[in-house]
């Protein structure tokens, strides 16, 4: 069984920086603004990734979005301080495991940014 | 100096990457599942249970079924193409493409079962019990392919299955009855579900 621990050092990160955080944005934006944390293309895919998984590992991800160990972490970490991804940190055995998971604001997240996609697609067809 | 991107081919852009990348990330469902389609193979069914009667042991019998079957598929492959298009992507292409190919790899092999058995059937004159083993053997396909699909396929596939145990204990000669009432019924009922639940 894997011991796991769950991060917290981002949420001390976002509360330190909440002027410049990701973490207030979206409470600020207006319902039409687009969610500029999640149209980032990495971070795009990570979130989709999750929508689907209950949990994957750092590699999981690493190899389904074919990026590198320093890109994934950067916006990986960018994904947690605006608390839309968690990150749990343990062992299998002797050898280290990172996951994520997705949070409800991670979620609802994607699904506004759904939304908004599909309403663009509309409105220029209309 | 590149062009900017139109806003409408970025967004197409963003929704294929989404649909790629759950797709990629291995639970995506399959949800072509052409419902309006069903209704339609459902409508055929009807008439080919009318034209074709009481099951007997004429070649005229099965003939009439093949073809019932033969026109289901057109149906469900059409529907499935349009569906998937009406979703801005191709049943052939990877962002639906996986889905499709995992749920074929379940629904095919009891269909192909049903192929093999139909001519075992007729050579032992037991083509009167060919309606029970064709609503089970397709409901076994609809159950198993729609385990990578939308919830309520694999259900339409247990009704099937429930329908073609009945069909076994029935009177052989209301073989057309349970044809009709499954391959026809079921097929409408569960096709409204779909299309009024899951996009057409």
């Amino acid at each position: 069984m894997a011991k796991t621990v769950v991060s917290r050092q981002s949420a001390v990160v976002s509360r330190g920086r909440q002027s410049q955080s990701p973490v207030a944005a979206p409470a600020k934006k207006s319902p039409l603004e687009l969610d500029r944390l999640i149209h980032e293309r990495l971070r795009l895919g990570i979130v989709s990734a999750l929508a689907v998984n209950e949990r994957l590992s750092f590699n999981d991800l690493k190899d389904l979005l074919q990026t590198t160990d320093g890109n994934l972490s950067v916006h990986a970490r960018k994904l947690e301080e605006a608390d839309y991804i968690v990150c749990e940190k343990g062992f299998e055995g002797r050898v280290p495991r990172t996951e994520y998971h997705l949070t409800a604001a991670g979620r609802r997240a994607l699904e506004k940014y759904l939304a908004h996609m599909e309403a663009i697609i509309k409105a220029t067809k209309g | 100096m590149a062009q900017p991107q139109p806003i409408q081919a970025h967004a197409l852009d963003d929704l294929r990457y989404i649909r790629d990348t759950m797709s990629r990330a291995g639970t995506g469902p399959f949800t072509a599942i052409p419902g309006w389609g069903g209704v339609l193979m459902g409508a055929t069914a009807l008439a080919a249970a009318f034209a074709a009667g009481p099951p007997d042991n004429s070649v005229r019998w099965i003939g009439i079924w093949f073809a019932e079957a033969f026109v289901a598929v057109v149906i469900a492959l059409g529907g499935m193409t349009i569906k998937s298009r009406r979703a801005g992507s191709s049943l052939w292409t990877s962002s639906t493409g996986a889905p499709a190919f995992r749920f074929a790899l379940g629904f095919v092999p009891p269909l192909v079962a049903g192929i093999v058995l139909t001519p075992v059937f007729a050579m032992l004159d037991a083509t009167a019990r060919l309606p029970g083993s064709w609503l089970l053997l397709y409901g076994t396909a609809a159950a198993t392919g729609g385990a990578y699909s939308v919830r309520v396929v694999p259900v339409m596939g247990l009704s099937f299955m429930a329908l073609g145990t009945a069909a076994f204990a029935a009177p052989a000669e209301w073989g057309h009855w349970f044809m009709a009432a499954g391959f026809g019924g079921l097929h409408i009922v569960f096709g409204f579900i779909i299309a009024r639940n899951y996009g057409g």
